[in-house]
This record gives structure tokens, sequence and C-alpha cells, in this order.
């Protein structure tokens, strides 16, 4: 049977329409992406971002080079002035860092602190979806970079590792409305996830309308994620308010990390494998106040807490705490808060989720 | 139906190198990438979709315009963390109808450029809205005010864009 010609492009788009939905039926219904063709489109355009980079790094060496033989030498006498200035207060920085030393040896953190493995990657490039908030990074399974893994920066926390290819990863930023992290107030240490919302602001939930929140309070992490170790520098309370509906406060957050302009990151690579230390559990002050040259980037090894993301089958969680600190919260994980059972598809087609179980070869090496 | 073949004989079907449809759609999805690193407000623009239409408009076969909006949109998906077919059905649609719209009115003034940018940026985002609504069932919100700043930015960048695309065009 022939189609006829005018309807052939309509025929033509029907079937292309009802493909894409068979394909996206597929995803949901089997939960799984499709891997190979993803490895391919990333593979292929992470070496033009890489090309960016180093385009952008060029132009921008040569304009300050251009710049800096221009007006070198009112540069070099202000920059005299500037090394005399900056070498007392350098020496007064050491004086510091040697008092903070002393400290950080006598509370034991300076053990802990050398155990935290960190590395460099340059972030190379955004999502092109604009609705999620993803960015890319020049570190990959080649180096070491895991599923999962925290990713921060010395402001505080950035987000986690979503993908890994052979030399990129995407980093889901916390911003990312499926975003989150296992977080307390720094004053009351009252606990609960902090989430993105999509928006330049997060949102700290499940903090209970009894608890004293104060417009201006740091927010650390809880360490309870098992992807951030505790008391890494999250955000800063910017706006407190009631809500009538519920128990709990509507908390706005402001990130600590600046998350807008990125360009270099940490990728913690101790994921899952804090130990425990007696003397970080004493430890009466975050790591932030007293560990030298960078202070919020280093974390401390964190408590090793009940885990919140109970599903994960790596890692049992110790039997000692419960999965979440009040009883009123749900039990949603925090990493990743796609919702349980009421959006079942929007889940089913997320199986890179720290919730889904995890399949050793696929997400690394495809 | 004299009349409908004479006016269809005046459409001129415009015709690219090879190759430059792909380096393109390539250009295109590496600077919808990269530029938000640098320029966070780059975030707003939909290279992608611009392309999709720019292409559809010019060629004139519905055919080919689906099945480049489709190519790009599965492109993109791999990309982002969506599922496979959420941008690829929202840009078949556009490609579809971006084409047949081609064959049909002038499309190369820069006020038609203009107006048909805005209502296929409005198009494709109603499509990923229904897909994320209907087959995902997730509860997007359709008509903000960032939706229409981006529409309108889009449509003034797709002015500009268009005519630098134009002499890509065989002579």
């Amino acid at each position: 049977m022939s189609i006829p010609s005018r309807h052939r492009s309509l025929t033509l788009f029907a079937a292309a329409i009802a493909a894409q939905v068979l394909l996206l039926a597929v995803q949901i219904r089997r939960g799984q992406q499709v891997r190979l063709i993803r490895v391919w489109a990333i593979e292929s355009v992470s070496p033009l971002g890489r090309g960016a980079a180093w385009s952008v790094d060029g132009v921008r060496g040569l304009w300050n080079n251009y710049v800096g033989l221009r007006h070198m030498r009112e540069e070099n006498d202000q920059l005299r002035g500037e090394v005399g200035e900056l070498r007392m207060r350098n020496s007064q920085l050491e004086s510091r860092a040697a008092e903070a030393d002393r400290l950080a040896g006598l509370l034991g953190f300076r053990d802990v602190h050398s155990e935290v493995q960190t590395l460099a990657a340059r972030v190379i490039g955004a999502s092109p979806d604009p609705s999620s908030h993803m960015v890319f990074i020049s570190r990959g399974s080649r180096d070491g970079v895991k599923r999962d893994m925290g990713v921060i920066t010395p402001e505080g926390v950035v987000g986690k590792i979503f993908a890994v290819y052979p030399d990129t990863s995407q980093v889901l930023l916390l911003t990312d409305k499926e975003s989150g992290v296992g977080a307390l107030l720094a004053a009351s240490r009252s606990q609960g996830p902090v989430r993105g919302s999509g928006d330049p602001l997060l949102g700290l939930e499940y903090i209970s309308s009894d608890v004293k929140v104060e417009q201006g309070e740091k927010i650390l992490t809880s360490g309870q994620d098992r992807i951030f170790p505790k008391d890494l520098p999250v955000g800063t309370v910017v706006q407190v308010q009631p809500d009538r509906r519920s128990p709990f406060q509507k908390i706005s957050v402001k990130p600590a990390a600046r998350l807008d302009g990125l360009e270099e990151v940490l990728v913690l690579l101790t994921r899952q494998e804090f130990t425990f230390r007696k003397d970080a559990d004493k430890a009466p002050v975050p790591v932030a106040s007293v560990t030298s040259p960078k202070p919020a980037a280093f974390p401390t090894a964190p408590k090793p807490v009940a885990s919140v993301t109970p599903s994960k089958p790596t890692a049992p969680p110790p039997p000692t705490k419960p999965a979440i600190p009040p009883a009123p919260k749900p039990a949603a994980p925090v990493t990743s808060p796609k919702p349980a059972a009421s959006e079942a598809p929007s889940k089913a087609v997320e199986p890179e989720t720290p919730e889904a179980p995890k399949t050793p070869e696929t997400p690394d090496n495809p | 139906m004299e009349i409908h073949a004479s006016y269809d004989q005046h459409i001129e079907v415009h015709k690219y190198y090879a190759g430059t449809i792909f380096g393109v759609v390539v250009l295109a999805l590496a600077l919808e990438a990269v530029l938000p690193v640098y320029f966070r407000s780059a975030a707003i623009l939909e290279l992608p979709l611009l392309i999709t239409i720019y292409f559809g408009l010019s060629r004139r076969n519905p055919s080919s315009g689906l099945l480049l909006g489709m190519a790009i949109g599965l492109t993109q998906d791999s990309l982002g963390h969506t599922p496979f077919g959420m941008y690829g059905i929202a840009k078949t649609a556009v490609g579809f109808v971006a084409s047949s719209f081609g064959s049909r009115i002038d499309v190369d003034h820069p006020i038609s450029r203009f107006l048909l940018t805005f209502v296929f940026f409005h198009l494709h985002n109603a499509v990923l809205v229904l897909t994320d609504r209907i087959l995902l069932g997730q509860h997007e919100p359709y008509l903000e005010m960032r939706l229409i700043i981006a529409s309108l930015v889009n449509s003034v960048v797709a002015v500009i864009l268009y005519p630098l695309l134009d002499r890509l065009r065989k002579t």
C-alpha cells in the first residue's frame, strides 16, 4: 500500500513522534537510560568544551599580558606598595595559622583533615538543558571519579557527581530541583535536608517551628548523606517564614559556593569511606575555623552517623542512630530528593539517582 | 489549483553545502553547553531550537525538517539528564511545523522571522510541558515571566543570527 506523496511527511511526522513516545515509555518502564548514546554524544562534545576553555584561557592570557605590558610601570609601583602591605599581613596570618595549627593538633583535626582526598577539576561546560543545573568537569573515571562523589569549592558545597565518563563527569548542582544535601543549622544543630528549587536560593526543610532560626545563620552539612563530610558550609539563611499549613518553617538559604560562576572545583574522592575517629567526634568547632590553608574546602572526616539513603545497597547503615533526626520528618533521601511513591514515573526515568541500585559497570565505564 | 501551483513555483527552496547543517548543529550544541559557563545569562538562549527553526523554514521540506529537529532534540536529550525523547518530540514538532510554514509564507523578512521564532519558542515549550505532564506525570508550570523574556530574547537573537546563516546558502 503506497502512501500519497502529500501525506508522506505527515506520516513520517506521526511515526517520529510515536517512536519517541515509545522510547520515553521504554525508559519509564525499564527505569534505565540509553547509556551508550549518551556516552557518544558527550564524548563528542566534551573536546569542544575543552577547546573552548583552552581558547578562552589563551585569549584571556593574551589580553592580560598585553594590558600588563602596557601598564607595567604603573603596576610595578603599585605592586611594590602592595607587596609591603601583604608581607605584613602575611606575617600576621602566619602567626594566626600557626596558632590554628596548634589548636587543630590539640583537637585531633589535623590527622583527620589529611585523610580527605580531593581532586581539582575544571568546569568545561554546562548542560544544554536550561531547566537542569548541571556542569561538566574535566575529570572522569580515568582520574578515579565515581558517581555520587561530593563536589566542593573553598567556599562550600557545590553538588555531587551525577554521571561519570572516561574523561568527563557531570555534576548536579545544589540548585537543581533534584538535588539535596543533609544539613544542619550551625547554632541549634537542628537537622534537615537542603534542597534545590531550580532558583538561585535553596530551601532548608523540616525544621520545626519551635526551633529559633535567625537570618544570617550558617547552614552546615550534617554528614548523614554519606556524600559530604560533616560541617562543610552549605549556605546562609536569608529568609525565615512560618508555614501555617505545616509544623515546619519555610527557610530560604543562599548557597555558600558561588554556583553561577564556577570555574574550578574539588571532587571529594572519599565517598563512603569516612572512618570513625573519636578525636573528630569530640571537636567542638567546625574545621573551617581551625585549618589554615584551605579551611572550608578540605573537610574533616564526619561522624559515622546513620545513612539517609537507606536503599543504597553498598553501605549498610550503622544501627546506632535513626535514619533521620526528628520523628515527623519523612524518610526521603536527601541526596537526590525525587519523590518516592507519589511520583513513580518521574523516578523511574532517573535511574542514575543514588536511590537506584548501582550497577558496577555501566555508570562509570560504559 | 493552478494558482496554488504557480505560487509554489515562486517559493525558493534553499540548499546548503555538504556538512554545513551538521557543522552548524554541532556548533550550536557546543555553544549551548559552553557559553553559560562564562556568561550565566547565556543560559536563556536556545540555540538548538533557533537552528531547528531556521533550517525548517529555509529548506521548506517537512520530512527533512522534522528529521533534523528530531536529531537535534535527541542529541540535546543525550547531553542533559532529561529522558530521551523529551526535547526530541518537541523539536520534531517544531521542525515539522516550521518547514510546513516555510513553504507557504515569506520567512526571510526580519519581522516574520521574529514573530515565527516567538511562536515556535512557545510551541516548543508547550510540547515540553505537555510531555512532562502527560507522559512523565510531572507538573511543570507553563507561563512564567522567565519564559516570556526567554522567548523575546531568542526572537531578537534569531533576527540577528538568521542573516548570518543565510550566507551559508548555496548561491
